[in-house]
């Protein structure tokens, strides 16, 4: 926690034989999220984050190219197993980070209005809201199918059947709402069975490593989702020129000609891409987010005796 | 082995049912216009016999029909009730019917393909499309894609020369059922259908620039797709091509679809009927002479009965009449263009010259016209350019597996993903390896079905989005 209310007071006593009686806080080090694990970037790289008034916060990896590769890895290493599962036992898992967010509430809270001066009832609302929205993706990981799929009637002796499966690799760039945003996002490509390399927010990313500590211990197998923190400018490129990547969300993208550079780059391996814009993250979702990244998959089959 | 095994006397289709005009304009607005740029010639390539001369749209045609449809969107066709909408699809699709014979002659001469294909796949199912989509224009709202569905404006679609019929009518039902307007430009080599296809709106009382057809090349096409009038695009065709668009498209606000190129496994275990996987064979290769980019071009076939299953088709193969497109007896075809002819011949060059051995049955080709036998290669590795490459042609490449696993691996080994076949006896094994293959349409002791109800399109560099059933609908609705 580095809230600055919970400081306490340094200063030396007028005594000059007495002890100084304070304990000074356990700092956290803020740390990319590949593959389960919680390394630093591999450039020993790292940046400033400040609060919403300017006060320094932490020093947050700065990830690089090398990162976004690994993490790519890792997300690709993971897809297999990840969108084999049940589509039940993704769904309870996305439900366990639920779980586990709303154990830690009160950490995400102050994290929140850290970063965006919002007020106690603002952030309340906002890591309420991300439980929420979890718990809501949660429970589609093993309905989409139904509602996106189903048999079609040919005109001829087969059965036909339409299913939808993950894409596969989805890198996403999550927009500036720290939680919220975030979660919005990211739970539904992986609540969908896709694999994720998440560019946090660039001024507001501790609250995604503490997400990523969320799921690392609410049993999201490692390399589900990888957390990047860093500059959108840097890494984002990467992300979208990615041969192994299979989708691209650039909702965090706010600069047009960048995110026009990025859906270029993104043409490469047609890449499905969803476009920044206006969005009401606290407006109920669509099914969109989960379509977006999902295939359609057709299998025929005779039918006789 | 030889083709003599059965002789067949000539049964060729009237050609006197069609009737090709000598030059052909634009169909803008509901008319037939001159077109402000030059004109090409489009030729059949059974007999390279030129045909006619083809306007070629340049930019300012292009404008031009995409004014019109935008006028048509919004002061006609995107203010009518879907259920008035959909009776216009419904005649649509009955001239169809009551011209198919016009249809796949002109299809036949124009495109190479065999009548028998024309007739019994390309047109009835052109015909079907339209159909099934004109039920849909009055109940989008029960497709699943919000409450209140609304079209998206002009559509700029560009369509492949393969299918050309077919894969307009894969372009046109959807689009105009959900109450958008469509620009569409044919392939070059393939235009008459598409232009016939005018001619049939016109009999439907369509309302003028509701459809508009532009023929042309590739700047024509480029210049559609740029428009900045154009709300959506849709493409057909090769996957560079795709990628080219995906990157022209970048920043705007078009919506887009693209179904792009393949290279299909077509995977045979050993206790897969041995016949019927013979002919399922035949059929995903050298259906279309093997112009179909979801065709079973990468045959897998299980290690122990690799020898059977490539004697049996060879048997096959020599079986296969290759020859005018109008004979009702012909199997395969006319390759579509010189083009087309000249870089199937160079990947087959380049299969031999990788080490592969290539086979084809004795069989004369006609002198003039673009020709390809039926050809396959064996002792193929996963490294050949034939194994790699989408060679739109009638040529199978043969590789061997031992284990599903090993034929899941190598049939997902590539960059594209549209189709795949699987033939064996075991219905679990079906659907495990059914749930395994990136791909998105899987023929299970089948291959190469359509139809209209049924979703078509691929994952990965096989391009996003359906066509075909409730899904082909998404790429038209906001």
């Amino acid at each position: 926690m580095t809230r600055r209310t919970t400081r306490p007071s340094t200063r030396p006593s007028t005594r000059p034989d007495a002890r100084i009686d304070v304990r000074i806080d356990v700092r956290k080090t803020y740390k990319l999220y590949i593959g389960g694990a919680f390394p630093r970037s591999e450039s020993g790289r790292s940046y400033v984050v400040d609060d919403a008034r300017g006060r320094f916060l932490a020093n947050a990896s700065q990830a690089s190219r090398k990162d976004a590769r690994d993490a790519v890895v890792a997300a690709r290493k993971a897809f297999g197993g990840w969108a084999g599962r049940t589509a039940y036992n993704r769904g309870q898992v996305v439900y366990r980070i639920a779980e586990v967010l709303e154990s830690r509430r009160a950490q995400l809270e102050a994290e929140v209005r850290d970063a965006t001066g919002a007020t106690p009832a603002q952030a309340r609302a906002n890591v309420e809201a991300a439980v929420d929205r979890l718990v809501w993706y949660a429970g589609w990981a093993d309905k989409i199918a139904q509602v996106t799929g189903g048999a079609n009637p040919v005109a001829g002796p087969y059965f036909n059947h339409s299913a939808p499966e993950p894409t596969g690799v989805v890198a996403v760039v999550a927009p500036d709402d720290p939680l919220l945003g975030l979660v919005s996002v990211l739970a539904p490509v992986i609540a969908c069975g896709n694999t994720a390399v998440v560019l946090a927010s660039e001024p507001h990313p501790l609250p995604a490593v503490t997400l990523a500590e969320v799921m690392a211990t609410a049993d999201v197998p490692g390399g589900v989702v990888n957390v990047l923190t860093g500059f959108r400018a840097e890494v984002a490129p990467w992300l979208a020129a990615h041969m192994d990547v299979n989708a691209l969300d650039l909702t965090g993208i706010d600069d047009p000609g960048l995110a026009r550079t990025l859906e270029e780059a993104a043409a490469e391996n047609l890449k499905r891409v969803r476009r920044p814009g206006p969005e009401d993250l606290t407006a109920a979702p669509a099914l969109d987010r989960m379509t977006t990244f999902l295939e359609t998959k057709t299998v025929w089959h005779p039918m006789g005796v | 082995m030889t083709s003599n095994v059965f002789e067949y006397a000539p049964a060729p289709e009237s050609r006197s049912v069609v009737d090709i005009r000598s030059s052909y304009g634009l169909f803008v607005d509901g008319e037939f216009v001159e077109g402000h740029g030059r004109s090409f010639k489009t030729v059949n390539p059974a007999t390279e016999e030129v045909l006619a001369d083809v306007a070629e749209a340049d930019e300012s045609d292009v404008d031009a029909a995409v004014r019109a449809a935008r006028r048509a969107h919004s002061r006609v066709w995107s203010r009518m009730s879907g259920a008035e909408r959909g009776k216009y699809l419904f005649r649509i699709a009955r001239i169809i019917q009551e011209r198919a014979r016009e249809l796949a002659v002109l299809e036949s001469i124009d495109n190479g393909k065999p009548i028998r294909e024309s007739r019994d796949v390309d047109v009835p199912t052109a015909a079907a499309h339209f159909f099934y989509y004109a039920g849909w224009a009055d109940k989008l709202e029960y497709a699943g894609f919000g409450a209140d569905p609304q079209p998206l404006g002009v559509a700029g679609q560009v369509i492949p020369w393969n299918f050309p019929l077919l894969m307009l009518a894969w372009k046109i039902a959807p689009a105009l059922a959900c109450g958008n307007t469509v620009v569409l430009k044919p392939a070059e080599t393939t235009p008459l259908t598409a232009l016939l296809f005018a001619e049939i709106c016109q009999q439907a009382d369509l309302p003028p620039g509701v459809v508009n057809i532009l023929t042309g090349a590739g700047e024509t096409g480029r210049a559609v797709v740029a428009h900045p009038g154009v709300d959506k695009v849709a493409f057909t065709g090769s996957t560079e091509v795709g990628r080219a668009i995906a990157r022209a498209v970048a920043g705007t606000d078009k919506k887009v679809t693209l179904e792009l190129g393949g290279k299909a496994a077509n995977i045979v275990f050993d206790d897969a009927p041995v016949d019927q996987a013979v002919e399922g064979i035949v059929n995903g290769i050298f259906f279309n002479q093997g112009h179909v980019c979801c065709a079973g071009s990468r045959l897998l076939v299980q290690e122990s009965v690799a020898e059977e299953v490539v004697e049996r088709l060879k048997r096959r193969m020599g079986t296969l009449r290759v020859g005018d497109p109008l004979d009702k007896n012909t199997d395969v075809g006319a390759i579509n263009s010189a083009e087309q002819l000249a870089r199937i011949r160079q990947l087959s060059e380049i299969g031999e010259a990788e080490g592969a051995g290539r086979w084809s049955p004795p069989c004369e080709l006609p002198e003039h016209g673009y020709w390809f036998p039926p050809t396959v290669f064996t002792g193929v590795s996963q490294a050949h350019r034939i194994a790699r490459e989408e060679i739109f042609g009638p040529v199978l490449s043969v590789l061997t597996f031992r284990t599903p696993a090993e034929a899941v691996e190598k049939a997902n080994n590539t960059p594209y993903g549209l189709s795949a076949g699987i033939w064996t006896d075991k219905g679990s094994r079906i659907l495990w390896m059914a749930s395994r293959l990136r791909a998105g349409v899987v023929w299970s002791n089948t291959f190469n079905r359509f139809d209209p109800a049924s979703p078509f399109g691929g994952y990965k560099e096989s391009g996003y989005g359906r066509e075909g059933g409730r899904h082909g609908l998404e790429g038209y609705l906001k």
